[in-house]
């Protein structure tokens, strides 16, 4: 590191949302050609800050400062110009354009009459070529890979001779070994003189990858250490500030001897076409009662499609899906009645409908039946409201009141509330698509647990997670998809972070796969 | 500068934000007005009383209420489904259309039914044209993703050629010396009078009726929880098992029917014949009407009886000042935009950066 | 047939088809510039009305006939402004607002004309928009043609490169369709998206005024009441048919004006035995039949219609 002025200086900021302090006084510096890991777990208010510093929010107090300039507050331009380069969690591309136009975009003045394309994309492919990040400028930016899109996100900063780089979550699209690809690319901006700000709520990258690590915790700064004398155990307990107890897997159900266990859910051969694309080439999966299967894997390799099948919101092109063995469409009714319980990726959006009230969404896949509806047509608000409460109370639901908009609770409440309407109907087979995704460990570590009891008392239970720990503290059995294909579903004592690794890149074979078995 | 939303919206700012707006809205008026040259206070006085001031005016403001209620109505539930219905107007004449094909041609002779059966049959052809008009866009919208308003919107302007041409030919009366108007409706058919020596009918408690039954079954019954989420969250609703095109479906053919069934009001109530200058826009008019009364069926009522109330009084007000009645109209539009700005205001905070 | 093809040969049959279009043109690009930029504007049929009132009115006024091309252009600005202002700033509704502003602009157009022309059942007349004329009718075959071109339709055909220059080859018009596409990147990039959206709702309104000029200033010579006649709407169908390309604007346009002025000749032709209403109808079924072709192939920016929230969690 070099002396000088720090290339950044962030001073007492603060910023409140409502009711929610979402940073608390920080102060922190990062020096010049250095590599800082901003360490919380969610809602710890990393995202936030890192918004401040790139302008998308005005902090309430404090300032930042740039190589020792001030900078505006609440411009992104104003960050921009100053060379801070930002990559973000989700994206900032527009899928209709091409990649030269997403980094092209407010690169020059608007007023020009002509673009200077040629010149863009030679600069383009020269830095392309120097790090090691190959794109096709003419390339349209959706019909890219994640993988890929990241890299245009990564050289959409690049382009703008950034000093200061921020990457925010950027390996949670990135299997274990671009992972590691990713931190060695990060060493070369170094080289090339970049001071870099690194976020992440995983230990391990955060030891493997950074010079100084500061952990957030609840919007405040709990401690700036030197990597070399952090651990693991340290971070965690800085970062949750308490002991989180493990859930522990409760004793299975016993089958009783010689009865026909049939599945609760049977996947063969089942093939999902999209136009042109192949989202699943002949999967097949099985998930008995009693145990929890679970699908491991980056976004954008079938994830989606897949549940969109055992959710029922989409058939398969060929194959079949049966629950308990009988075959179910895609007409989401069907798989309500059949007794599956669905919690979807997206919450805001498909699993509850935020304008109506809490008590709506608790009962909202059996609205047409009694007692919250009396004939199928008449609503039965007393009901309702009752069923409500005690799902409210029983799964620690925070609200205000049952008759306020669901839209005004938070994602943990409202992952609670979701879990509340499947669990308290007992299903006996629930899917559960990264059902802890953007919540904090203490929700992480209920839902684990509720997830695990249900098995243990019968129930089958699909989980489809980004989060190899999560795979690893529940599962069973492990399947890893990719590219539309599906592997095995072996047992998880059989898989390593290895393993995989290589299988989420679709570079391990069956056997490859059971010979590393330890 | 960006808008933040509320956590708690304060009751007195709901309440504050109608009157705002009708506050807002006088206030441009006026400007309007006095470019006239026409005398602020005195010319609003007039509107008024044009409007409610008299037996005569009230009767007035009640019967012009009346179709306003059913497209009003028609567009309300449409749009409560997130259907934007902008063929109100055409679905409207069609029903008139189908009216006076039940009801008048051949002297009504063509169906030889006891009087209340060919009422009720003629109110019924009614809104089976409004909503098999409509049937057309919803469909394209349910299976080909087909924008339903500018289908809708060109519709209507199909609908009125066929008027005219069915005027011209086949519904002409031969009694009207060259002016285009369709034979009577039987007079037996015609809707009773509510009131003597005033031009209320019995169509207007088919609309407030309508609209309480709406209300109902929006707040009481399933249908109507499947409407509003339907309307809210798509994605989440078809998540939860309910069927989101029947319910699409549904909301387009009954928003068809209510305002087929304004037609039919119109020429069984008020005229007694089709003719081509029939609705001065009722079914856009139904628009204004169901954004002000933020898509509640028994606000719609209350909408209308204030913008039947501009249109008579501007009419009576026009004769004596030398304002254009024009100037219900733009009543209308600003007060339908202060609405939506008043309520926007009352849920969302605005902040700096 | 031979009536038809008969047609195609004669230079009015053209001249009408560009008379037709020319409103067509430039409303339709109107409305691309603010889809494009992810709003949609449904107030363009009042707005066209407006444009089409000032126009005539200010030339009546003594402006002359690119004065009033000039204030209807800003009368159409001021239309988009306020629409800029409920949809992007405020996030109202897209379709409402535009329907608002239809009522409003046309009932204002009425009202002012009604004050000032209270009692005349026919409005005074102005000298349009004549032709190009010499020396261009000298050239053969298309000469008669290119003499009969108001400027107004020249600036139209001229406008349709022109936009298409700016939106895919200038700074500004990439952030207009990023802004379209993603305003989240636009604004992480450091381009204003309530600006940039502000800005091409305003030019696109401006246009749509022009539009509503032409048809009094140059198709007819005064203004009369339902003078629009719904050309606002079929521009929005166009828009789509044209998935949002100018050059597909205007080739839409030109399909579109060459089936009116058609049907036009073909009615004189046929005599009384096709009812003239059903000939009117062709523009609308058309208009219908064009979103109904082109719904499974569009690639809708992907923004349009949403509101855009800065920093809203």
């Amino acid at each position: 590191m070099t002396m000088g002025e720090p290339a950044l200086r962030l001073t007492g900021i603060s910023k409140r949302f409502g009711a929610l302090l979402a940073n608390d006084d920080i102060s922190l510096e990062l020096g010049r050609g250095e590599v800082l890991a901003l360490l919380g777990e969610n809602g710890a208010g990393k995202s936030t800050l890192v918004s401040i510093l790139f302008g998308d929010y005005r902090p309430d107090t404090g300032s930042v400062e740039v190589f020792g300039r001030k900078l505006e507050p609440g411009d992104p331009a104003a960050a921009l110009a100053v060379g801070i380069g930002m990559v973000h969690q989700h994206f900032t591309l527009a899928d209709n354009l091409d990649v030269l136009d997403n980094v092209l975009i407010g690169t020059e003045p608007w007023w020009r009459p002509m673009s200077r394309r040629a010149a863009a994309r030679a600069r383009l492919l020269e830095l392309s070529e120097r790090f090691g990040l190959q794109v096709d400028p003419s390339a349209r930016v959706g019909d890219l890979s994640i993988g890929e899109k990241q890299r245009v996100e990564i050289l959409k900063a690049l382009y703008r001779d950034t000093r200061i780089l921020i990457l925010d979550e950027p390996t949670a699209v990135l299997a274990p070994q671009e992972s590691v690809q990713l931190f060695a690319t990060l060493r070369a901006f170094v080289e090339a003189g970049l001071s870099i700000i690194f976020i992440s709520h995983k230990l391990g990258e955060v030891l493997a990858v950074s010079d100084r690590i500061a952990v957030l915790r609840q919007g405040r700064l709990e401690a700036v250490l030197p990597t070399h004398q952090a651990d693991a155990a340290t971070l965690s307990m800085l970062m949750v500030g308490r002991s989180i107890e493990r859930p522990v897997r409760p004793a299975p159900m016993q089958p009783v001897a010689g009865e026909v266990v049939v599945p609760a859910l049977s996947v063969d051969r089942v093939d999902v076409r999209e136009g042109a694309r192949q989202r699943l080439r002949s999967v097949s999966l099985v998930v008995n009662p009693g145990e929890i299967v679970a699908i491991a894997g980056i976004a954008g390799n079938g994830q989606q499609a897949l549940a969109e099948l055992v959710c029922g919101l989409r058939s398969p092109d060929a194959g079949t899906v049966r629950v308990e063995g009988k075959e179910l469409g895609a007409d989401p009714i069907d798989w309500i009645r059949a007794g599956v319980g669905r919690i979807p990726e997206d919450r805001q959006h498909l699993g509850v409908i935020a304008a109506a009230s809490i008590a709506e969404n608790a009962v909202a896949e059996h609205y047409r039946e009694p007692p919250y509806a009396r004939g199928g047509w008449r609503v039965d608000r007393h009901a309702i409201d009752q069923a409500a409460t005690r799902i409210v109370a029983d799964y620690d639901v925070r609200c205000r009141d049952i008759g306020q908009a669901t839209s005004q609770l938070s994602g943990g409440n409202i992952q609670k509330l979701l879990l509340g309407r499947v669990l308290s109907r007992h299903p006996r087979l629930i899917i559960a698509d990264q059902p802890t995704w953007g919540l904090d460990v203490g929700a992480i570590a209920w839902i684990h647990a509720r997830l695990m009891s249900a098995a243990a008392q019968g129930a089958a239970v699909l989980l489809i997670s980004e989060e190899l720990d999560e795979i690893f503290a529940l599962a069973d059995r492990v399947s890893v998809i990719s590219q539309g294909q599906l592997s095995p579903a072996l047992p998880v004592a059989q898989w390593t972070i290895q393993t995989l690794g290589l299988a989420m890149t679709g570079s391990l074979t069956h056997e490859q796969a059971a010979s590393d078995a330890p | 500068m960006r808008l933040e939303r509320r956590d708690v919206v304060p009751p007195q700012a709901l309440v504050l934000a109608p009157l705002t707006a009708v506050a807002v809205t006088l206030a441009v008026c006026a400007l309007l007005v006095a470019w006239a040259g026409a005398p602020v206070g005195r010319t609003y006085a007039l509107l008024f009383e044009g409007a409610f001031g008299s037996r005569f005016a009230l009767t007035e403001t009640l019967t012009r209420a009346t179709p306003l209620m059913l497209t009003g109505m028609a567009t309300a539930v449409a749009f409560r489904a997130r259907f934007f219905n902008i063929g109100a107007e055409g679905q409207l004449y069609l029903g008139a259309l189908a009216a006076v094909a039940v009801g008048g041609l051949h002297d009504g002779s063509g169906f030889d039914l006891p009087v209340p059966l060919h009422v009720a049959l003629m109110i019924l052809a009614g809104m089976v044209a409004g909503g098999a008009l409509v049937l057309g866009p919803a469909l394209l919208k349910v299976r080909l993703g087909v924008d339903e308003v500018v289908t809708t919107l060109l519709l209507n302007f199909i609908v009125l050629l066929l008027v005219s041409l069915m005027l011209d030919g086949p519904m002409k009366d031969p009694g009207a010396m060259g002016w285009p108007q369709s034979v009577g409706l039987k007079p037996e058919l015609e809707f009773t009078r509510l009131i003597d020596k005033a031009r209320v009918h019995s169509g207007l408690l088919i609309a407030i009726g309508l609209a309480v039954l709406t209300w109902a079954v929006q707040r009481f019954t399933t249908w109507g929880f499947e409407w509003r989420s339907v309307g809210e969250s798509p994605a989440a609703a078809r998540f939860i098992g309910i069927p989101v095109n029947t319910v699409l479906l549904r909301a387009a053919l009954i928003s068809g029917a209510f305002a087929g069934l304004a037609g039919v009001s119109e020429v069984a109530g008020r005229a007694g014949y089709l003719t081509l200058d029939m609705s001065p826009g009722y079914g856009y008019a139904g628009i204004v009407i169901a954004m002000l009364a933020a898509l509640n069926p028994l606000g719609v009522v209350l909408a209308s009886i204030f913008i039947a109330g501009m249109l008579v009084g501007a009419d009576g007000m026009t004769r004596e000042v030398p304002v254009p009645s024009y100037i219900a109209d733009v009543i209308v539009a600003v007060a339908l935009i202060s609405m939506l700005v008043a309520t926007m205001l009352a849920r969302y905070r605005i902040r700096r950066g | 047939m031979t009536d038809i093809a008969d047609n195609l040969m004669t230079a009015s049959f053209w001249i009408a088809v560009l008379r037709i279009a020319t409103p067509l043109i430039l409303g339709t690009l109107g409305v691309l510039l603010c889809e494009r930029a992810g709003v949609l504007n449904l107030g363009i049929e009042g707005i066209m009305s407006a444009g089409a009132f000032v126009g005539w009115f200010a030339v009546w006024q003594g402006a002359g006939l690119w004065g009033g091309v000039l204030a209807a252009a800003m009368a159409g600005a001021a239309f988009g402004l306020l629409h800029g202002w409920l949809t992007v700033s405020l996030g109202l509704s897209q379709h409402v607002c535009g329907l608002g502003i239809t009522l409003l602009a046309t009932s204002l157009s009425y009202y002012a004309y009604r004050i000032y022309f209270a009692k005349v059942s026919s409005p005074p007349t102005i000298e349009p928009f004549a032709g190009l004329g010499a020396p261009f009718d000298a050239i053969p075959i298309v000469g008669e043609w290119l003499a009969s071109l108001t400027p107004l339709s020249v600036l139209a055909l001229a406008l349709v490169p022109a936009i298409g220059w700016l939106l895919y080859r200038t700074p500004a018009g990439l952030a207009l369709r990023m802004v379209g596409e993603n305003p989240a990147a636009a604004q992480s990039a450091g381009v204003s998206v309530v600006a940039t959206r502000v800005s091409a709702i305003v030019a696109g309104s401006a246009l749509m005024g022009i539009a509503g000029a032409f048809l009094t200033l140059a198709a007819f010579n005064a203004f009369f009441f339902n003078m629009v006649n719904g050309r606002g709407w079929i521009c929005v169908a166009l828009v789509v048919f044209a998935s949002w390309r100018p050059g597909k604007a205007l080739l839409g346009a030109l399909l579109f004006a060459g089936f009116d002025a058609m049907q036009l000749r073909l009615q004189q032709g046929a005599g009384s035995e096709i009812p003239y209403q059903l000939w009117l109808m062709l523009p609308y079924a058309l208009s219908i039949l064009a979103l109904v072709v082109m719904a499974r192939r569009v690639a809708y920016p992907q923004s349009l219609m949403k509101p855009y929230r800065k920093g809203e969690r």
